[in-house]
């Protein structure tokens, strides 16, 4: 970190090149550590103030997200808060004050927590996440499907040296409209026990289209598809019932310090259900 | 080991130096190096924020910010924010706002910053506000006062 | 929202009952105030303890690793000059570990190094040899061994009456660990002289003179080689109380191998780990009531875990014991308690001391009374309330300003309780994904100052003397560990000697300077050393006026107001002045008072009969709580608090006492929890441990009142703790109007909560 700019190639040679050496953005994950971990301090290098991973954009059909968003800047973005407002719903609940502004969209990504609050809502608005690395003397991207970014617990499809440059989220489509529910710990500054993400359309009472996500519920974030299939097609509240069993058969959460395997899948359940039945029967 | 390079930044309106490691805390900079002991270490994680200072005029978390990233910034603490707003000082003292005051300079330098964003918070929007902040005193009741005494 | 209309400013008084601001609150808002990691000292160096990974284990060695990393200094029991205990009640809490570990965390040995990294990273270097053992941890295994303390009261032959009764309710409740979450974690710094007094700590603590006391005992020395310094203290609530005195020693200890000053700061996750919390309890509680939820008798069980060493669990035990009958009118009574061992950390003192997990045991043992009997929690309650006259278990006759009714008359009437408790009862079934709400009642009352004969035994003294200045100095040895000693002295100083705040000087605690005026504990502080102190400067002030009266007999005799002495003639001199001249003619001017326990019966500590308090304060909580039916996540709305308190001294600091009392106690109902795997806490750090933020914290309604307490300063009661006891059980009982979950062991987490939803659903 000793420099804190130079080029985003040069940063990314240093990453693929020098073992331990880590990006940091707002740092609010990777400064956690016990007085005995800082003592041993590993080496950090500042990607915040790329201009390749700042901004947010309307780009075509999709809006550019920088890696390095903090999510109080994500909340006070005109254009995130008109089309994403579960992202939004999403960043309000980050943690306080103080996390949120430092705290950035692609540092939640990279951690790649399960329990990390904006991963389902980027789950179910199927961002496109952007890659960057050196290969020779040229800053390359690589494009990658939200759905395949998470490949096991905390190990994400980053190649060594490769760093998230942002992300594009497709402008959702019109009457699509959006859920975010977090359950955590407690009412706020807290770390989710579940955490569910929604986009949906209905039409004649009927779902139409759904896409669910949900968090802390698998050693990754994950989408519903079962879920989302047994609901499409049925009536509000059948869809509803139908999700919710569906979401808790395919997920296997577990016992930890902040909650129960049992709790987790019936929340799960319940919340499922309830963001369902909450889509307003007729979007047109 | 002395071999970093050296950091300057701005702190409390004064230039500063620090030849740190630039992973090291902000906090500990700033209380040990620069001898300003008013943030607090509670938790050292990020939870309690009786660490929290102004960093370009944004409440953060000095527990959980390199100096690294601070070079060339602006960084404010609560003793000089307590000088340049004693009405806050003087309400937190009357309306029991303050009783350990362990927790007291991070509410202080989050409540300055709120008052300055929104001087006439609701107590919802307070609460959030604070919802970084513990304290394990007061119930926070007297916190609440210290900005709603004040709306008339 | 908070109240004193009960508590208007007597005439002809003039600070008491007044809120005049706290004068270290300037100070502490603008970060100058000193706490003990940021008092600067000149070649100081850091400590670090080595602990022990493991529950229970014979400790084969200890030693560096590898070589000593350069500079450091290892410290183990071989080291330690005198006896291996702390000295508290007993001494056979271990200062280091030897021969045997006895829970995780316990201090096996010690480093110190010029820098904080430094000491980390050599503590790190210690290697720590353990043979395991089998540990116990269940309480059903504890239960097989030897206790740590046993105990029982009563009166009469509730058996007899529990045989013959037609309604007999019988309940189990229990209660968890909780830690402090003091903001500041705990901190001291040790330093040795060539000559004065040889040994100086000072830091984080809530009573020097234990500190002092087991000084003494670790080092073997004579009582004035030993000082002990109180910084500003970040929040105690108990933990500050025995604690302390174990790391004051480890940091002499380091301090005398290196030769240098010495610092020890826990971060938070030693914090946790090391030092004490509230005992875990389980109570089971038999009761025989008559048709109308009268008491007829009660037996309780009352069993403490302990931990590994007894530290302070005996008077833990005691007070449980005192308070398990609750605030309610029986006349048979069975108390039986326990403390029982297990290889975790020792439990020792935390606000409320053993009263709150009686207290969350009685109320929600009167509350299943209600459910069996179909009667209302406060219609129950105001049946059963002690009223003057009343006996407790202890054959104590309870005093004339017992408030039980009067405190729930107040939280009732602002809540409207009895007609809004039976609509959310009624609603409890219309389940449709709206949030559910509900009242929750509790009622309670805590013994104001030490248990039983404490206070004769201690016999405290303060101290007032006129200073060159002619000021009254006042020496005691309290600290101001948040809850305003710093103003409430000056408040009783200043109205018992007639003189104004300017008049007035406070030493800081520093065992050099003060008496022992026994620690900062039990809400004893405003009660008994505030009594002393009014006694103190009331002396002094009058020996001044008297001698004045001899120099100008015209006037004579002379009152000392406002800061003056004034004469018969209405003609005034300023106390100063006058004491100045005084001093001009006399070498010194000082007043040593001490104790004196009302007349009286006396507390009987074998059989447990007589007054075990001098008086007891008051409280009754409504909370209002509002449930999401699908996660059972639980939101406490706002609470209506009522506290009796003889006379609140400076009402804002009282009400600032039982509103962070209240939110304490609510947190440890509902959030607070400390699962052990292994004997490890797995909520050791503040991201697992879980306290309420504003967010969690209700809009709480304090309302004071008062009925004075004639041995207390101007009727003052002890309030400190009182707070502690009710929240717990009112947000429970809350949560039962709300969604009909009945919840007997807390923290009430959502998790909890479910589970007894699926009981209940496989039930019917
Ligand atoms: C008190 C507290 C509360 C919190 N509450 C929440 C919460 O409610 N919900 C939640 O989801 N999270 C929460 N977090 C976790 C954390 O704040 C978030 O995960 C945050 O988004 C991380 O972003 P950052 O910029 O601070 O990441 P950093 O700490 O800077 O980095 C996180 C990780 O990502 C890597 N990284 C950073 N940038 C890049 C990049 N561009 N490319 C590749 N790798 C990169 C880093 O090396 C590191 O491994 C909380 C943390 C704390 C301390
Ligand atoms: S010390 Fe920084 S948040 Fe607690
Ligand atoms: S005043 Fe003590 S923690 Fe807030």
């Amino acid at each position: 970190m000793a420099e804190r700019c130079g080029s985003l190639l040069e940063a990314c040679r240093r990453l693929a090149t020098e073992p331990g050496l880590r990006p940091i953005l707002g740092g609010t994950d990777l400064m956690v550590a016990s007085p005995h971990e800082r003592a041993r301090q590993g080496r950090w290098l500042d990607l915040s103030c790329f201009d390749e991973m700042r901004g947010i954009a309307e780009r075509g059909g999709s809006v550019w997200i920088g890696a390095a968003t903090t999510f109080t800047a994500l909340q006070a973005d005109a254009s995130i808060r008109r089309h994403f407002p579960a992202l939004v719903a999403a960043a309000s609940e980050v943690g306080g004050w103080q996390i949120q502004n430092r705290a950035t969209l692609g540092g939640n990504v990279a951690n790649a927590s399960p329990a990390g609050d904006s991963l389902p809502v980027l789950a179910v608005l199927e961002a496109v996440v952007v890659l960057g690395s050196a290969a020779g003397d040229r800053l390359v991207e690589r494009r990658v499907p939200y759905a395949g970014f998470h490949v096991g617990y905390r190990a994400t499809a980053l190649a060594p040296g490769e760093v998230i440059l942002g992300f594009e989220l497709p402008l959702p489509g019109p009457g699509l409209e959006q859920r975010f529910q977090k359950v955590g710990t407690r009412q706020a500054q807290a770390i989710s026990k579940v955490v569910v993400a929604l986009a949906g359309r209905c039409a004649g009472g009927r779902v139409q289209t759904l896409r669910l996500a949900a968090g802390s519920v698998a050693a990754t974030p994950v989408r519903l598809r079962q879920a989302e299939s047994a609901a499409v097609g049925l009536e509000l509240a059948a869809a509803a019932e139908a999700a919710g069993s569906a979401a808790r058969q395919e997920t296997t959460p577990i016992d930890d310090v902040r909650s129960t395997a049992a709790y987790r899948s019936a929340v799960l359940g319940r919340v499922v259900r309830r963001l369902v039945l909450s889509l307003t029967p007729d979007s047109e | 080991m002395t071999d970093h390079p050296t950091l300057a930044f701005e702190v409390n309106g004064e230039a500063r130096e620090c030849n740190a490691s630039p992973e090291m805390r902000l906090l500990d900079c700033l209380r040990y190096d620069f001898g300003l002991t008013g943030s607090k270490e509670g938790c050292g994680e990020g939870e309690c924020g009786a660490c929290t200072v102004l960093l370009d005029g944004q409440p953060v978390l000095s527990c959980l910010v390199p100096v690294g990233q601070c070079a060339g910034r602006r960084v404010e603490t609560v003793e000089a924010i307590a000088e340049k707003d004693p009405e806050l000082v003087e309400r937190m003292t009357e309306t029991g706002g303050i009783q350990c005051g362990a927790c007291t300079p991070g509410i202080v330098v989050t409540l300055y910053s709120l008052r300055q964003a929104n001087p006439e918070a609701s107590r919802e929007e307070i609460r959030r506000a604070l919802a970084g902040n513990l304290c394990r005193c007061t119930g926070y009741e007297g916190i609440f006062r210290a900005l709603e005494d004040g709306h008339g | 929202m908070y109240r004193w209309g009960g508590c208007s400013k007597l005439a002809e008084l003039t600070y008491i009952g007044t809120s005049p601001p706290r004068p270290d609150g300037p100070a502490k808002a603008s970060g100058l105030s000193q706490y003990a990691d940021d008092v600067a000292v000149a070649g100081l160096w850091f400590g670090e303890t080595v602990r022990s990974p493991v529950a229970h284990g014979r400790l084969r060695s200890v030693g560096w690793r590898r070589a000593a990393p350069p500079g450091a200094v290892l410290v183990t029991a071989a080291d330690l000059p005198g006896p291996n205990g702390v000295q508290l009640i007993d001494d056979g809490w271990p200062i280091l570990a030897e021969g045997t570990v006895e829970h995780v965390g316990q201090a096996v040995a010690l480093v110190a190094a010029p820098s904080r990294r430094a000491a980390v990273l050599a503590a790190a270097e210690v290697e720590v040899d353990i043979e395991e053992l089998p540990p116990v941890f269940d309480l059903s295994e504890a239960r097989r061994q030897p206790s740590l303390y046993e105990l029982e009261l009563g009166l009469g032959d509730p058996e007899a009456v529990l045989d013959q009764a037609e309604t007999v309710v019988e309940g189990e409740y229990r209660t968890g660990h909780q830690e402090h979450i003091y903001i500041e974690c705990q901190g001291m710094t040790a330093r040795w002289h060539p000559s004065g007094p040889r040994v100086e700590v000072s830091g984080s603590m809530q009573c020097p003179y234990y500190v002092h006391k087991s000084m003494v005992h670790a080092f073997g020395l004579p009582e004035e080689a030993v000082r002990v310094r109180a910084d500003a203290i970040g929040g105690g609530f108990g933990g500050k109380e025995d604690y302390p005195s174990l790391i004051a020693i480890h940091a002499a200890l380091l301090a005398r191998a290196v030769e240098r000053p010495v610092r020890i700061v826990y971060d938070r996750q030693q914090d946790i780990i090391g030092t004490t919390k509230r005992h875990p309890a389980t109570m089971r509680y038999r009761s025989a009531v008559d048709a109308e939820g009268r008491l007829l008798a009660l037996d309780v069980l009352v069993e403490l875990d302990g931990g590994a060493f007894t530290t302070l669990s005996k008077v833990v035990l005691s007070r449980a014991l005192l308070h398990a009958a609750g605030p309610y009118r029986c006349p048979e009574v069975r108390v039986r308690g326990r403390v029982l061992r297990t290889h975790t950390a020792p439990n020792g003192a935390f606000r409320g001391f053993g009263a709150p997990q009686v207290a969350f045991g009685i109320e929600r043992h009167m509350d299943a009374i209600g459910r069996r009997l179909g009667i209302d929690p406060l219609t129950l309650r105001q049946r059963n309330a002690l009223v003057p006259g009343d006996r407790l278990p202890t054959g104590q006759i309870v005093d004339e300003s017992t408030s039980a009714l009067a405190c729930l008359e107040s939280v009732a009437r602002r809540t409207d309780f009895v007609t809004r408790w039976t609509e959310y009862q009624a609603a409890q079934t219309e389940t449709n994904g709206t949030p559910q709400r509900g009242l929750g009642l509790s009622l309670y009352f805590h013994g104001a100052g030490f248990t039983g004969n404490g206070e004769r035994r201690m016999n405290s003294p303060a101290s007032a003397r006129l200073t060159p200045e002619g000021r009254i100095a006042v020496l005691s040895a309290m600290t101001d560990m948040g809850q305003g000693a710093v103003i409430v002295f000056r408040q009783i100083a200043g109205e018992a000697a007639g003189v104004t705040f300017d008049d007035l000087e406070f030493p800081e605690p520093d065992t050099n300077e003060v008496p022992n005026s026994g620690p900062t504990v039990a809400s004893r502080t405003t009660m008994i050393v505030g009594q002393l102190v009014a006694r103190a400067v009331r002396e002094v002030s009058a020996q001044v006026a008297d001698w004045w009266g001899e120099q100008q007999p015209a006037a004579s005799p002379y009152t000392v107001k406002d800061g003056r002495v004034v004469g018969q003639d209405g003609r005034s001199t300023p106390f100063a002045a006058v004491a100045r001249s005084y001093l001009e003619v006399h070498d010194a001017l000082e007043v040593t008072v001490r104790h004196q326990p009302a007349p009286g019966p006396v507390f009987d500590e074998t059989t447990y009969q007589g007054p075990a308090y001098p008086t007891y304060a008051w409280g009754a909580d409504i909370a209002e709580v509002e449930v999401d039916p699908d996660t059972l996540a639980v939101r406490p709305l706002r609470m209506a608090v009522a506290a009796e308190v003889g006379r609140a001294i400076h009402p804002r600091l009282c009400i600032g006492q039982i509103e962070g009392g209240t939110l304490q106690a609510v947190g440890w109902g509902l959030l607070e929890e400390i699962k052990l795997d292994q004997g490890r806490y797995l909520n050791d750090r503040l991201a697992t441990y879980i306290i309420p933020t504003a967010m969690d914290a209700p809009d709480l309604d304090v309302e004071l009142l008062e009925a004075a307490f004639p041995d207390g300063p101007f009727g003052a009661k002890g309030i400190g703790e009182l707070p502690m006891d009710g929240g717990a059980p009112a947000v429970v009982a809350a949560i039962e109007n709300a969604t009909g979950l009945v919840v007997d062991e807390i923290p009430a987490t959502p998790e909890r909560l479910f589970a007894a939803q699926m009981r209940e659903r496989s039930d019917d």
